[in-house]
């Protein structure tokens, strides 16, 4: 004992009983969790759900309501399901600054996703909405490009344009571009219609059709996506390309053709 | 350019009068004609080296063209389809178009400036004119013309032959309805064509996606899914004509939002199955807004309220789109209960 206490002052004593106090702590509680874990993991979710409602009762109850019923300001989560939330606040375009203009745009996200979860958990609890899909469900494995094509163009490319570069609606609305979009995100809006988007529930466009449209476009407007024909000009089809054409082709044209009728030199200057 | 350059007989009449007294020489002609200024030889003309270096030139540009033609067709066949290369403004680019486009551009462009160049430097450049004269014949051709009519016209006696004018009249007048009678080919009238889709009663609404008939718990508030009629396969001869004129887009709406009354009564709890196509050109209509209940046309911006009947709000379309009443056969499946009331896609001339 004589020979411990010397060794106290010593300068990794304190790592020692520190490495001794977790060990310890650790086996005590090794020795008694398995027999509750059902009800520890119910009480961590009840305990997400808790710190959602206290973000949720900071930063979202001014505009949806204190029980998230909705007000004049923004409308009812009730039933929205995690899957929205997970979507509007992931992309930043909740919490809006305003809800003056004519749509909340994607934003930097203000809340990490250990938040976004809770607030989702949160919004969830309150009434059966679609979950946050899983990569199985968003991932490009056992997907048809091919067949996700068909269903953009038939589904999608009326607003989003045929290679998801968005386009313009009516009153300063638009269709954001899906480029750098998450694949997960994507998902979500067909599942949840945020905004003016319509929603494309399962029971229209099946998971695998969403699989589909997914993987089709990475393969159009991902990051490796090549564009055989060069200069894209933003791929917005014949008004950018006819602008080009018109300044640039027809620009080349006159400068030749006032070239051609030049004065040609001369042999004695006048 | 100073008026020392201007050799005296090219200058203006009045410039030896005094100030203030302009005396005119010639009434009609109060400017003296300039004329064309003296012609400057080109290097090319004096110096027979010069020439020779033009001429070396525009060969040049005509090899260059020889040169990038055959590039034209060695990139064709060598370079494969999918190789892609990356050029610097440009980016990832297919290396096949990208050799294509430039030898062919070049061999054109070589061409033309060939072509250019040789006019420019070698080809006479003396500047010739040509007078141009009044086009009215003189009075005595006029008068030779008249005559010559006259007696050709006395001499075919068409005045007092009058079975032969009037069997040419009816042989001229007759024959452009050959060609009338052949506009008949441009195809047979459309009949009531116009007027019917495939849609009849009993026929169930099929998801566009899936395949599957559609049920209403399929279809939930804010969400929009396309239609086609039972028994349209997409591999069928004529798919194309019979979707361009069934194509149907289903929304749901909260029935107390729901404005119009017929609307209403022709939905299923709030199901309303519209035309997808527009009734101004025809372009397939669904830009749809959830929270708004419009529905945009991508062609020219016509915009229907689909709370309101799909009444127009905006744009040149016509009339509202067609509805298509709906209802849930026995094994729960949504049905149609008839064609559309009125034709639809654009207003054509007998349509009423």
């Amino acid at each position: 004992m004589k020979k411990l206490s010397a060794r106290r002052r010593h300068p990794l004593a304190a790592l020692v009983v520190l490495l001794l106090a977790l060990a310890c702590t650790g086996g005590l509680y090794a020795v008694f969790s398995p027999a509750d874990k059902a009800q520890a993991d119910e009480t961590a979710q009840s305990l997400t759900i808790e710190e959602g409602k206290k973000l949720y009762s900071v930063g979202c109850a001014s505009c949806h309501g204190t029980g998230g019923q909705g007000t004049s300001d923004g409308p009812s989560l009730v039933g929205v399901g995690a899957a929205a939330v997970d979507f509007q606040v992931s992309t930043g375009r909740m919490p809006a600054a305003t809800s003056q203009g004519a749509q909340v745009p994607r934003k930097k996200a203000v809340y990490s996703q250990a938040e976004i979860d809770q607030l989702a958990a949160y919004i969830a609890s309150l009434g059966a909405g679609p979950a946050v899909p899983t990569k199985e469900q968003y991932g490009p494995e056992g997907a048809d490009i091919a067949k996700g094509g068909e269903l953009f163009r038939n589904n999608c490319a009326q607003c989003h344009n045929f290679t998801g570069k968005g386009g313009a609606l009516t009153h300063g609305k638009y269709a954001p571009t899906l480029e750098d979009v998450a694949p997960k995100h994507i998902y979500e809006a067909m599942l949840t219609g945020p905004q003016n988007m319509p929603s494309f529930p399962d029971s229209t466009l099946s998971e695998q059709n969403k699989k589909d449209i997914i993987a089709y476009l990475g393969e159009v407007n991902g990051e490796e996506t090549e564009s055989p024909g060069g200069l894209e000009l933003g791929g917005l089809g014949p008004v950018s390309e006819g602008l080009f054409a018109w300044v640039f082709g027809l620009g080349a044209l006159i400068a030749l053709a006032v070239w051609v009728a030049a004065r040609t030199a001369k042999a004695k200057k006048s | 350019m100073s008026s020392q350059d201007i050799p005296e007989e090219n200058l203006p009449a009045e410039q030896d009068t005094p100030h203030g007294a302009v005396k005119v020489a010639d009434e009609a002609h109060p400017f003296a004609d300039p004329g064309l200024p003296p012609h400057e030889h080109r290097i090319q003309d004096i110096d027979e080296r010069a020439a020779k270096r033009s001429e070396r030139t525009v060969a040049l540009l005509f090899t260059v063209s020889m040169l990038a033609t055959i590039g034209f067709i060695a990139s064709y066949v060598t370079i494969p389809v999918d190789r892609s290369v990356y050029i610097f403004p440009i980016g990832h680019i297919s290396a096949l178009n990208f050799a294509l486009g430039m030898t062919l551009g070049l061999a054109l462009f070589c061409i033309g400036a060939g072509a250019v160049h040789w006019a420019r430097t070698l080809m006479s450049d003396h500047e010739i004119a040509d007078e141009r004269h009044p086009i009215e014949a003189p009075p005595e051709v006029k008068a030779k013309v008249l005559d010559d009519f006259r007696q050709g016209a006395k001499e075919s006696a068409l005045g007092r032959r009058k079975l032969i004018r009037n069997t040419m009249f009816g042989a001229l007048a007759l024959f452009p309805l050959s060609g009338v009678v052949l506009l008949r080919d441009l195809g047979p009238l459309p009949g009531t064509k116009l007027r019917h889709t495939m849609w009849s009663k009993g026929k169930l609404l099929v998801n566009m996606n899936t395949n599957e008939p559609l049920r209403p718990s399929d279809i939930i508030v804010g969400s929009l899914t396309f239609a086609k009629p039972e028994g349209l396969e997409e591999h069928d001869h004529g798919f194309q004509t019979e979707i361009a004129k069934a194509a149907l887009m289903l929304v749901r709406i909260q029935p107390d939002d729901i404005k119009d009354k017929r609307s209403l009564e022709w939905s299923h709890e709030g199901i309303l199955a519209y035309s997808k196509i527009c009734t101004h050109v025809g372009c397939p209509i669904s830009l749809y807004e959830q929270q708004t209940h419009h529905a945009l046309c991508p062609c020219h911006q016509s915009t229907f309220d689909l709370a309101d009947g799909a009444r127009v709000i905006f744009g040149p379309a016509g009339h509202a789109l067609p509805q298509l009443r709906i209802d849930v056969n026995e094994d729960g499946y949504l049905e149609a209960l008839g064609d559309f009331d009125e034709p639809v896609g654009p207003a054509f001339w007998e349509r009423g």
